[in-house]
Parts: structure tokens; C-alpha cells; sequence
């Protein structure tokens, strides 16, 4: 950055000060696996929707024109969450940059 | 695409309120702690400036993409997008596959080289390099603008949904939507935005599902939706180019020609390759191959979510036929909660309220998230406090999210007592992209657009679009059926007036020298551009070039079933 309000940016600069600061980002090495915060939520919801629609009243059935919704949301939601889990068991990600 | 006048017309009708128990708000209490979770847990990624503002450009192509889209699937979108379908019929797909997919295919091949390899951190940032620092700051003053107000929209917009489905004061939803939002982008920055987006997009998907598949039973299949709506609506309304013949006639008030130019290639365009809030997702991509990858998978769920949005729509226009008016007491933007209210059972009404509210906090936290970015590289860190310690920009950035946040609250309210003066605004704004879109487009492929015509092009493509629509418009000297159809003829307008001013400037003004042109232009090519290929990114199916033409293919090959 200069001092002097007439200075015109530059590519170079501005490509020089992001690359300094990719060297100091410390994203890639601190953040956190997402696919563990979906898998789990969606295992939560999954088996929560699931045993709703295990337990469902007739008439809940009846208002979603005689299909158990619950079942097959809870159901599908329980698989999204699985394959989240299971895709991050079976490839971790392994570090980008050092911090 | 961006739908943009629909705010004000959200009915807090007391009959659409939700049978919600303990369950549905066991669920949704649920996803606000893993919300927070996620901003508390994004906090210790935090150490540089490009860290809070950009996740360090270190994030995987799966991620940014589905954030991409996501950013795009606001609650606002949503609801619009089956207010649109109950209203005009099947031309929303037009906003899909016409009005999406060839943009998101061209940022993701062609722009992205340019805008992820010269390093820049915003939109704006890039009109600095290749134009000068008249059309950065007009660009970025804007762009802060249009981000607080949309963010206050989207608040606002949350406030009556929420009133009318589960009947919470309106100042309540504001503030505790207001809070989370502010909470967990103070903490984690973009990383925490863009993770928040990803967990939305599935959960908004599992809401979307079963409403569309028990919307579709309730109605006898496509073919009974098909079949009632033909005797209600006639048979245009379940085609996409029925009725769209030049001079023809019909309820969107638009013909191919401003639907293809006007939606397609301006409006399109604008908001895809130049609206910062998209395409800072792109840039936080880990390298250029993610980066061009992102709007390309992104490109694939938008050409399919229509359905999902289009067919509750058209279901509650087959049910309810005099939708609408005041008749039947609903709105067209009632259709989806409509449709809650009358299919889903507690349990995946919790779910559907959720993905609700995740869609309109994640519209939200997309605008502040871009705002602080803009407003602290751009217009702070170039302009009024220059040239300090790093540290110091990422505390700015923390303390520029909270006034965001607090200033897209005070829209809000004041949405609520001038709901008019709102949908103006909008409006207003919705015109802001095409000139940026015409200054990126001559200044990326004409070598020769001068120092001085970006900010020129900017201002008369804005100007323009704006007489055109409020003057000649709405006013009544040309006459345009739909304010729809107005938006499309106001974009084409802006888009030529910017190019001529552009060009007039060009012949009469210095060009930029060719050294300070590499990798801005195109033909050019800059050290960012040309890194080799991380391993596995050599893989057939991460070929960006296969992505993007393969997405073009299937969107055209939608359309077929809807032609005829």
C-alpha cells in the first residue's frame, strides 16, 4: 500500500499482498471437516423423522395423501447423513498447507 | 436468478398458520445450535484478513459450489420463484435454464482465469485494475448499498413468513434471525457463511422434496397437474415458449426475443458474473481449477431445483384457481407455505420450517458477508485508513459486520412500516448488475476500452436503466404489459446505453498501457493463470471445460419436454 493518494494499483501489488498473506492464512489447516457437521446433523434428523414417522397417527398418513412421509424423509435424510460419514471415513482430507 | 419485487406482497394472512408442535421446534432449535456450533468452531481459522474475508482461498470445489448456488437459493428466490410459477405457469423455467446456466457457464470458463488468477478479492477490486479508481469506488459504494438493503429485504421478508406461519411478533424474528446471523459471520467470517450455506442447501432440499412429491400425488400426477391446469389456465401456461411469439400476448408481458436478450444474456449475465456475493464464493475456492469448477457445479442442482420450486407452484394454482385475488385470501407467494400447511405432518413440517428459515439466513449472511468484504478492502483499506498491520483489517471487518448487520435491521423495520418504498428500492437495485456486466464484458475482451470508460459505462448503463424503468415505463410512455417484462426491456436498455458510452469515451481517452493489462484481458495471461494442476484435478470428470458444455447440453435438453 503507498502513501501517495494519486498511486495507481497495480496487478503485481495486489497479486504480491495475497499471496503474502496465503502463505499466513491458516484456513486450509485449521478448519474443520464439514462433512462431519452434515453427517451428523443429518443422522440426528434422520433418526429423529424416522421414529416420528414409525409412530405416526392415521391421520398424519392421511394428510400427506396416504404416504408416510415421515418414513421416507427420515429415511433418506438417515442415508445423506451415512454417505457424509462414510465419504469422510474413507477419504480424509489430508493437510493442504503447513500453518 | 435474482427475483427482486416480491417482498411487499407477502400476505400475513392468519389462515396459513402452521399445526407446529414440540417436535418441529425440537428440530429447528437443533439447527441453531449446530449454526453457532459451526461460527464458534470456524472462529480458530481465523488469522489474516483473507482468512475472515475469503477463507484463504482455501476451501474445496464442492464446498464453494454448493455455496454458490446456495447464496442464490434465499428463501426470497424460493418463494418467488413458485410465486412466479403460480402466476405466469411454466415460463419460470426460463430463469433456469435460459437465465442461469449459459451465465454460470461462462464465469465458470471463461471469467473465472481472469478473476481468480490476477488475485483479486472482490468484483471491484478488478474494475481497479483494469480501469481506474472513479469506477472502483462508484462500483464498491454501490455494491455496500445494494448488499444491506437485500440483506434487510431478506430479514423483513422472514418477519412476515414467520408471523404468518408460526405467529411470532414480526420484531422477534428480526432480531433473533438478525442475531444468529450476526453471531456466527462475526465469529467465522466467510468460512462460517459458506459452511452454513453448504448444511442449508441439503436442508432446504429435504423441505423441498416432499412437498413437491405430495403436492404431485394430491394432484393426480404431472399428468393431472398438466391436465387441470390446461382447463384452467389454458394450455400456454404449462409451456415455456407458448404465447411468446413477437406481438403475441401473454401474463409474463415478455416475447422470446426480451426473454433470450433480456433475461437470458443482460439480466442473467449481470447477476451471475458480476453480483460479488456470488462470485466471492468462486474466489475463496482453493485454486484456479475449484474456482472454475465452482459456478459449474453449481450450474447442475439449479437446473434441477426449478422442479422443485416450479411444481408446488403450478399444484396450488390447480388447487386454489383464483389464486391470487382476494377471493381465495392467498397470495401467489403463499403456494409453498400453502402447501406445508395442507401436506406435511409434524416432523418434516419441522424440517420444512427449517429449511425455511436457513434459506432467508443464509440470503442474509450471503449480502453481509460479501458487504464487509467489499467495505473494508475496497472502500476502507484503500481510501481512508491505508496501509495498516493486518490484524487491524480483520478487527475492522468483525466491527463493519456488526454495523452491517445492524444497519440491515433498521431496513427491515423500516421495510415494515413502508413496504412500497421497498419494492422501489429493489427495483432500483435489480438494475445495478447489467452495467457492471457491460463494463466487464468490453473491459475483458477489447483490449483497447479505455482508463476512464469504466466509470463512464457505470454510470450511463445504471442511469439508463433506470429512466427506462421508472420514467418511460412506469410512467406510461412506452407501454410494456408486466413490470416483468419492463425489467427485461429496462436491462437490454442499460446494456446498450453503457456499451455506446463506453466506446464514445474509448475514441476520445487514453488506453491503458499493455504491461498493466496481463491477465486482465482476454489473450492475456498473467503468473496466476498458468499453475499446474493439483494432483487428481487431471481427472475427466474435473475437467471444467466437459462441467461447463455438459450443463449447457442438459439445460437445453430440458427444455425440450416444455416446447411443445
Amino acid at each position: 500500500m503507498s502513501e501517495n493518494s494519486e498511486h495507481h494499483y497495480t496487478e503485481g501489488e495486489i497479486a504480491r499482498e495475497v499471496t503474502e498473506l496465503e502463505t499466513k492464512s491458516a484456513t486450509a489447516s485449521r478448519i474443520f471437516d464439514l462433512r462431519r457437521i452434515i453427517g451428523g446433523l443429518f443422522v440426528v434428523y434422520g433418526v429423529i423423522v424416522t421414529i416420528t414417522g414409525i409412530t405416526d397417527s392415521q391421520s398424519a398418513i392421511d394428510k400427506a395423501q396416504g404416504v408416510n412421509i415421515n418414513l421416507w424423509t427420515g429415511v433418506g435424510m438417515l442415508a445423506l447423513g451415512v454417505f457424509f460419514l462414510v465419504w469422510l471415513k474413507l477419504r480424509p482430507v489430508a493437510p493442504q498447507r503447513e500453518d | 436468478m435474482q427475483t427482486p419485487t416480491y417482498a411487499h406482497t407477502y400476505l400475513a394472512a392468519a389462515g396459513l398458520r402452521l399445526p407446529t408442535n414440540w417436535l418441529d421446534y425440537t428440530i429447528l432449535a437443533i439447527y441453531f445450535v449446530v449454526v453457532l456450533g459451526i461460527g464458534f468452531a470456524a472462529r480458530r481459522s481465523v488469522k489474516t484478513s483473507l482468512d475472515f474475508f475469503l477463507s484463504g482461498r482455501s476451501l474445496p470445489a464442492w464446498i464453494t459450489g454448493l455455496a454458490f448456488i446456495s447464496a442464490n437459493l434465499a428463501a426470497t428466490e424460493i418463494l418467488g420463484m413458485a410465486a412466479n410459477s403460480a402466476q405466469y405457469g411454466a415460463y419460470t423455467v426460463h430463469w433456469y435454464w435460459i437465465g442461469a446456466i449459459p451465465a454460470m457457464v461462462f464465469l465458470g470458463l471463461v471469467m473465472m482465469p481472469f478473476y481468480y488468477g490476477s488475485k483479486v478479492r472482490s468484483v471491484p477490486e478488478f474494475l481497479l485494475l483494469r480501469f481506474d479508481k472513479a469506477a472502483h469506488l462508484l462500483s464498491s459504494i454501490l455494491f455496500a448499498f445494494a448488499a444491506i438493503l437485500i440483506a434487510g429485504v431478506n430479514l423483513y421478508a422472514l418477519a412476515i413468513v414467520v408471523e404468518a406461519l408460526l405467529g411470532w411478533p414480526q420484531w422477534v424474528a428480526i432480531v433473533v434471525a438478525g442475531a444468529f446471523v450476526l453471531a456466527y459471520i462475526t465469529l467465522g467470517g466467510l468460512s462460517s457463511a459458506i459452511y452454513n450455506e453448504v448444511l442449508q442447501f441439503f436442508v432446504i432440499l429435504a423441505a423441498l422434496i416432499p412437498i413437491t412429491i405430495l403436492g404431485l400425488r394430491k394432484v393426480g400426477g404431472w399428468g393431472g397437474l398438466t391436465h387441470k391446469l390446461a382447463e384452467t389456465h389454458g394450455h400456454n401456461f404449462t409451456t415455456a415458449w407458448g404465447g411468446t411469439g413477437i406481438g403475441s400476448t401473454n401474463p409474463l408481458g415478455a416475447n422470446w426475443l426480451t426473454i433470450v436478450l433480456g433475461l437470458g444474456f443482460v439480466l442473467s449475465f449481470g447477476y451471475w458474473t458480476t453480483n460479488f456475493a456470488e462470485v466471492q464464493r468462486a474466489l475463496s475456492a482453493k485454486n484456479l481449477s475449484a474456482g472454475q469448477r465452482t459456478p459449474l457445479i453449481a450450474a447442475y442442482p439449479k437446473i434441477f431445483i426449478v422442479f422443485l420450486v416450479m411444481i408446488p407452484g403450478l399444484v396450488a394454482a390447480a388447487l386454489v384457481p383464483n389464486i391470487g385475488t382476494s377471493a381465495s385470501g392467498l397470495q401467489y407467494n403463499d403456494a409453498i407455505p400453502y402447501l406445508m400447511q395442507e401436506l406435511l405432518p409434524n416432523g418434516v413440517l419441522g424440517i420444512a420450517v427449517t429449511g425455511l428459515l436457513a434459506a432467508f439466513m443464509a440470503g442474509m449472511a450471503a449480502n453481509v458477508s460479501s458487504f464487509n468484504t467489499v467495505f473494508t478492502t475496497d472502500i476502507w483499506a484503500k481510501y481512508v485508513v491505508r496501509g495498516r498491520e493486518d490484524a487491524y483489517y480483520v478487527r475492522f471487518g468483525r466491527w463493519i459486520t456488526v454495523i452491517g448487520v445492524c444497519a440491515s435491521v433498521g431496513t427491515a423495520f423500516l421495510a415494515s412500516s413502508f413496504s412500497n418504498i421497498m419494492s422501489y428500492l429493489q427495483t432500483l437495485f435489480s438494475f445495478f448488475n447489467v452495467p457492471m456486466f457491460v463494463v466487464f464484458i468490453i473491459g475483458m475482451f477489447w483490449k483497447r476500452a479505455s482508463v476512464k470508460s469504466g466509470f463512464w459505462g457505470l454510470l450511463a448503463g445504471t442511469v439508463t436503466a433506470m429512466v427506462n424503468y421508472f420514467v418511460l415505463y412506469k410512467r406510461g410512455i412506452i407501454s410494456i404489459p408486466s413490470d416483468q417484462g419492463a425489467n427485461f426491456v429496462s436491462a437490454i436498455a442499460g446494456f446498450l446505453a453503457g456499451a455506446v458510452v463506453m466506446v464514445l469515451v474509448t475514441l476520445f481517452t487514453e488506453p491503458k498501457p499493455a504491461r498493466e493489462l496481463q491477465g486482465l484481458v482476454y489473450g492475456t495471461r498473467s503468473p496466476g493463470m498458468s499453475e499446474p494442476p493439483a494432483p487428481g484435478d487431471d481427472a475427466w470428470y474435473r475437467k471444467p471445460a466437459l462441467l461447463g458444455w455438459g450443463a449447457v447440453v442438459l439445460a437445453a435438453l430440458c427444455y425440450i419436454p416444455f416446447s411443445f
